[in-house]
This record gives structure tokens, sequence and C-alpha cells, in this order.
């Protein structure tokens, strides 16, 4: 079967190898394979596969990644354009940096958009 | 190119205890054990579990199916809490789980010959990965169960085992560094977890992967259509209401009106539906493009093709409207199954939208306006 790919040259994905204490932890939580480990450091192998969900962001104890995490899905997108809520869909269409952000500092922290269900 | 490195939030801190959404209010569960599906009370020196089995009764499934079916997916829920899967001792796994039904069932079942406790977190009813994307199966809501369930009495070992899409929201060293267990990621797929388990907590490559096949996209076929239905049904008989007046104005009559262009239409808009939220998921992989909206241009045209090998008069102003709009409306419906495909991101998204929505709509008023026009001309 063909192998199924998204749109290249978008992810926004970046990592800092100079941070990085080599745990691993990315690799084992990346669902695309996008992230390798070489020299007990981390590498972006295949950039275009990243889909943004965030996990290895997330789980780096080191703050070595960075990613514009959100869920790619159109509805959400349309949704939060609209300022749209209650609709079937039930993803976030803003990006999670600011919503993660709101874990850092609260006040000044923009208030987190989601859209669809909740 | 890569964006520079930007400043990293401190995921280190205490995040809040309540992921920060106002939108839905502090849900209010019943007894967890007067749900038909929990079998009787597993004791523990924390107090009684509520115990579940792995089989799915007749409810379980026609439940399944009616949220596969897209009918009530946002009102099937489990109530937050600790169970125990057949009889769990001291040293059994603890897998975590989103509360709702469909996924709590695909985890008990997945494990059905396995002694475990189930920590099922309150994702207000939401799937392992839209939950985890959304903050609510996440770090905080994790930490906090784990205190209020009690789990530190119920078992010696402190490991708790957390679906490995569920790790954008959950962050494992900081579980670790508030509640005192460590977070295990399992398998993608629950199916795997009793390999998972049996290896010892490892996962080949492959149980890391998600993946995409015909089988998960043609489940996902059902709740796409119902949902373009439920949001474009309104416009058939608007469509059947604009071609009897249309039939009126230009002299054939309202009924001729309906029963011609206005049958027509329906059929077409049927058509674009099913290129677009059927035959686009299904041949996915075949479909030449990245883009879904590019994917779904290809059944769109393929249903404009159709549309004009059936046509009763060779070529006209309302086949043409067609034309253009089944490949339209087809494109943007495709395009809306990103939401539900399991590799496309944010950024993508965006991207392929910025492009494909002006000609989708360009196109869409296009086929409106001719098709108008040719109501008119009669
Ligand atoms: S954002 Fe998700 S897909 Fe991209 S590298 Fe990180 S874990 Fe992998
Ligand atoms: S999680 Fe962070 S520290 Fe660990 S290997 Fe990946 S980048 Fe390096």
């Amino acid at each position: 079967m063909p192998g199924l790919q998204y749109l290249k040259n978008v992810a926004s994905l970046s990592a800092n190898p100079e941070l990085c204490v080599g745990c691993g932890l990315c690799v084992e939580v990346c669902p695309q394979g996008v992230l390798e480990l070489r020299d007990k450091r981390v590498v972006v192998a295949r950039r275009d596969a990243c889909m943004e969900c965030g996990a290895c962001m997330t789980n780096c104890p080191a703050q070595a990644l960075w990613v514009e995490a959100g869920v790619g899905c159109a509805q959400a997108v349309i949704n939060s354009a609209l300022g749209r809520k209650g609709n079937g869909c039930c993803c976030v269409a803003e990006p999670r940096a600011a919503q993660q952000g709101l874990q850092t500092n609260l006040e000044a922290a923009p208030p987190r958009k989601s859209s669809g269900c909740c | 190119m890569s964006p520079a490195p930007q400043p990293l939030p401190l995921l280190t801190q205490m995040p809040p205890q309540e992921p920060v959404s106002s939108c839905a209010a502090p849900e209010a569960y019943g007894d967890p054990q007067a749900q038909p599906f929990v079998l009787g009370e597993e004791a523990t020196p924390a107090g009684p579990v509520p115990r579940v089995g792995g089989e799915l009764s007749r409810a379980d499934r026609r439940g399944s199916l009616r949220v596969r079916l897209g009918f009530g997916r946002h009102d099937y829920k489990v109530v937050p809490g600790l169970y125990a899967l057949n009889h769990p001792g001291p040293n059994s796994p603890v897998l975590v789980s989103a509360n709702y039904k469909l996924s709590f069932d695909h985890l008990r079942q997945a494990a059905r010959d396995l002694d475990a406790w189930l920590l099922v977190l309150d994702t207000k009813g939401i799937n392992v990965w839209c939950a985890a994307g959304k903050g609510t199966m996440g770090t905080a809501e994790l930490a906090a169960r784990v205190g209020s369930s009690g789990l530190e009495r119920v078992v010696e070992h402190r490991r708790l085992i957390v679906p490995q899409l569920a790790a954008p929201g959950v962050a494992a060293h900081t579980v670790k560094k508030l509640c005192g267990f460590s977070v295990t990621f399992g398998p993608v797929r629950a199916g795997d977890l009793p390999a998972f388990l049996a290896a010892g907590l490892r996962a080949d490559p492959a149980m890391r992967r998600v993946s995409f096949p015909l089988a998960a996209r043609a489940l996902l076929v059902p709740v796409e259509l119902t949902q373009a239905l439920r949001t474009y049904l309104w416009l058939l008989p608007l469509l059947l209401l604009l071609a009897g007046l249309g039939g009126l104005v230009g002299g054939s009559g309202f009924w001729a009106g309906l029963a011609g262009p206005g049958l027509r239409a329906v059929g077409a808009m049927l058509l674009a539906l099913v290129a677009g939220a059927v035959a686009s998921p299904v041949l996915l992989p075949w479909l030449p493009g990245r883009a879904f909206s590019l994917k779904g241009l290809w059944p769109g045209l393929a249903g404009a093709a159709l549309l004009w090998a059936l046509w009763p008069v060779s070529f006209d102003a309302e086949l043409a409207a067609w034309c253009l709009a089944v490949p339209a409306l087809s494109s943007f419906l495709a395009m809306n199954f990103t939401g539900a495909s399991t590799y496309t991101s944010l950024s993508g998204v965006k991207k392929e939208m910025r492009r494909a929505v002006p000609l989708q709509i360009a196109a869409t008023a296009l086929g409106l306006g001719l098709w108008i026009y040719a109501l008119l001309a009669g």
C-alpha cells in the first residue's frame, strides 16, 4: 500500500541538541518516528512526518524540543475562525504552546481558545 | 527551514488542577457501581472498587455501534475513578484510560485475559487522543486521579501504564514529581497491551507508530457521513424549493421545476457527499496528492463525469453548474477528514486551507450562479 504522507516543509518542530540529555523519551512517545538519537543527542530524522502533536515537547525533561502543537483538523480551524462552539468536532485548533503557557504563567498567558465540542 | 527555537514553557511547574477551560461545567457523575457493565466489587485497602470484566455485553456492543454511526458520541461516558479488571492484586499493572466508554470498552476487551487495575480519568467523555490534545487527559488530571482513588494503598508498585497517544497531554516526569508514580507509555493500540506486558513493558517500534489502515478509515466513514448530513441536509429542501420557484418564474411550473432540476440537484449533492465523505477516506492512499483537498477533488471529478454520462441532454448550464460544484464540495468534505486522520498537522491543514478554501468557495459560488441562471432560463 502506498504510504500516507502529509504536506512537506510545514512542520514547526525544532530541536536543540545542546540541551538534550539523551533520555530518549521523545523518541519513544513520537507516534510518527520523527525523532532519533544519534550519539545520545536528539536528531530530527523525518521532519515531514511530524504531525505536531506535541508529545515530544511535553515529555522532554530538558526542554530541548519545541513545536507549535495543535490538532490538524480543518473543521476545528473553521470552527475557531467562525468563533463557533459546541460542534461535533473535538479538536483544539489553537496551537498548544499558548495553553501550555498557561501552566507557566497564569496571569500573562492569553486565554486558551478551544473549538469544537468543548 | 525551521523556526528558531522558542522559549520553552516551564513544564516542570505545577500545572493548575483543572485544565483551564471554562466551557464545560464540572461534570457530575453518578454512582460507579450503578453502571450496567459493573459486575461487582473488589475489596482493597482503599475501600471497595467496582469490578468489570473483559467481555462486552450486548448493550455495550449496541452502544459502540451507535457511536460508530455518529449518534450520541458526546454523551458516552464512564464514571471516572479506579476499576478492577477481573481480580487484580497489589502487584497488578495499572492501566490508564479515558472515560469515553468506547475507549474504556476497547481497553477492557483488549486486556480481558489480564488481572489489572483500570484508572479512568475524567476526559469529559472524549477519546484519549483528542483529550490529550485538549489537556483533559493530562498531567494534572492523572496526578489528581491517582490521589483521589487512593491508588498508593491499592498497589505496592509505583507504575502507571498510560496509552502512548496520551503523551501530548501527559508529561511523565511531572507526573512522577506530583504523585510519585512513574509513567510508562504503553503501545498505541490497546490490542498490543498483552504483548507489551508479557515483554516486560517493552514496545517494539511498530507498536509505537500510528497507522491508518483501510479498516480504521472505513470505521470512520459512518461518522463522517452522519456529520456531513447533519450539517448540510438543510440544503436539500432549500435546493428543491429554489428549483420549484425557478420553475414558476421560468414558466414550466413549480412541480416541474421541483421534479426536474430539483431532484437532479439532490442527486448531485448526494453524489458529492459520497465522493467526499465515503470515497475519499476509503481511497485515501491511492488518491494523488498530499493535501486532502486535492485528494477529494478526484472522486468529485469522477462524480461529475458520472453525472455528465447520465445527463438527459448533451450539455447545458445546469450540468456545468454541477460539474463545478460537485468536485468543489467533494474537495471540501475530504478536507474535513483531516480531523479524523492520524497524520495531519495543524500547520499543514492551515496551509492547504489557505489555498483550497478560496477555490472551493469560488467554484461553488460560480456553480450556484450558473444553476440559478439555468433555472431562470428554463
Ligand atoms: S510533535 Fe508529535 S509527531 Fe512531531 S516529533 Fe513531536 S511527537 Fe513526533
Ligand atoms: S526527551 Fe529531550 S532530553 Fe530526552 S532525548 Fe528527547 S530531546 Fe533529548
